[in-house]
């Protein structure tokens, strides 16, 4: 399929599992992002397409497909600055189900940040005094590293090591955990060391460093990780977690 | 991998990383000295030092090659845990056979 000049050629991934790319032509206009390209397919050529987005502005995290290969947060990449020819093809995200489309399956990424035990677990109550965190305590500085994370999956969708492993837990889960490890008002490290340290966690990371290449937020869950595999050393170490 | 593998891992891996120097620097001298087999072994022969130091070198790399070998196998291959675990194991015990084999060659 050719374009015109003021047009491109927009490849989208359709159906299951088992679908296959479809071409469609969409005008070309000035500040174009990528989420702009398929919701103008939605819109005029087939509403039955399916893909995901809320904010729109880099916050929400669910617009998150594979755009040319590596996997980008579509509302906020502009189509000019990726465009090479006259062509762009769009999937869902790797490493996850399809559900439909351009809907990947988030289940999986979630499911491993409970696995991780990526949740707070208080220390206090609502009725005691708000916990003081000094802003340059060395546990507040690594914590900040990490915390800016909006749930993409972009970082797991470029990890190697998912891609060969099903059950690593991933670098957004780990990185969840580095936070939730180096928060003082947090007590439920003793079971998170555990669960990072399993046969599925920290130490199957190969540090391609993928996750820090391709994030959105240029954070680096490899550093995270990294961090991770000191920690559980130390508590291996000290007999704090079994092997 | 668990956290107990990966520490043996790193512990071979900076155990042989100045045995593979000191190795290296041994066959540089063996060399540039122009040794024959003959004074080699006459210098290795009964040498606790000698079968100590390679001793050492054939377990480390035996416990890190099969270390390394069970995740490619994990990760690559469609064997499951438990077989690429057997796989890696066998190798590494064929590796210290194939090594200790070499050792005791030169030392004894």
């Amino acid at each position: 399929m050719g374009s015109a000049p003021d047009e491109l050629e927009v490849s989208l991934w359709r159906g299951g599992e088992a679908g296959r790319y479809e071409a469609y032509r969409v005008p070309l206009k000035e500040n174009q992002t990528v989420l702009d390209l398929v919701t103008w397919i939605q819109r005029y050529l087939d509403p039955t397409l399916s893909y995901r987005f809320a904010c729109r502005v880099g916050m929400c995290g669910s617009c998150a497909m594979t755009v040319d290969g590596r996997p980008r947060w579509t509302c906020r990449t502009l189509v000019a600055k990726i465009l090479k020819g006259r062509r762009l093809e769009i999937g869902p995200l790797q490493n996850l189900p399809v559900i439909k489309d351009l809907a990947a399956d988030m289940r999986p990424f979630f499911e491993k940040w409970q696995r991780a035990k990526g949740v707070f677990a208080p220390s206090q109550t609502r009725r005691e005094a708000p916990a003081k965190i000094p802003p340059q305590s060395a546990l507040r500085i690594a914590a900040d590293a990490a915390i800016e994370c909006i749930n993409c999956g972009i970082c797991y969708a470029a990890c190697d090591s998912v891609r060969w492993n099903r059950d690593y837990l991933g670098p957004a889960a780990l990185n969840r955990a580095w936070t939730l490890l180096n928060d003082a008002r947090d007590k439920g490290n003793a079971e998170r060391l555990r669960a990072v340290s399993g046969k599925d966690g920290c130490h199957n990371c190969h540090s391609h460093q993928s996750c820090e290449r391709h994030c959105p937020k240029a954070l680096n869950p490899t550093a995270s990780i990294a961090g991770l595999k000191r920690k559980t050393l130390e508590a291996y170490l000290t007999g704090r977690i079994a092997g | 991998m668990t956290v107990r593998l990966y520490l043996w891992q790193r512990l071979t891996a900076a155990l042989m990383a100045p045995m593979v120097l000191a190795h290296l620097a041994i066959i540089f001298y063996a060399s540039r000295q122009g040794l024959t087999a003959a004074a080699m072994l006459a210098r290795t022969r009964g040498s606790f030092g000698w079968a100590l130091f390679y001793g050492v070198f054939v377990v480390a790399a035996s416990i890190h090659a099969s270390i390394g070998l069970n995740n490619v196998l994990c990760e690559w291959s469609p064997l499951k845990e438990r077989g690429s675990g057997v796989l890696a194991s066998a190798f590494g015990a064929l590796l210290f056979l194939l090594g200790l084999r070499a050792v005791m060659a030169v030392v004894s």
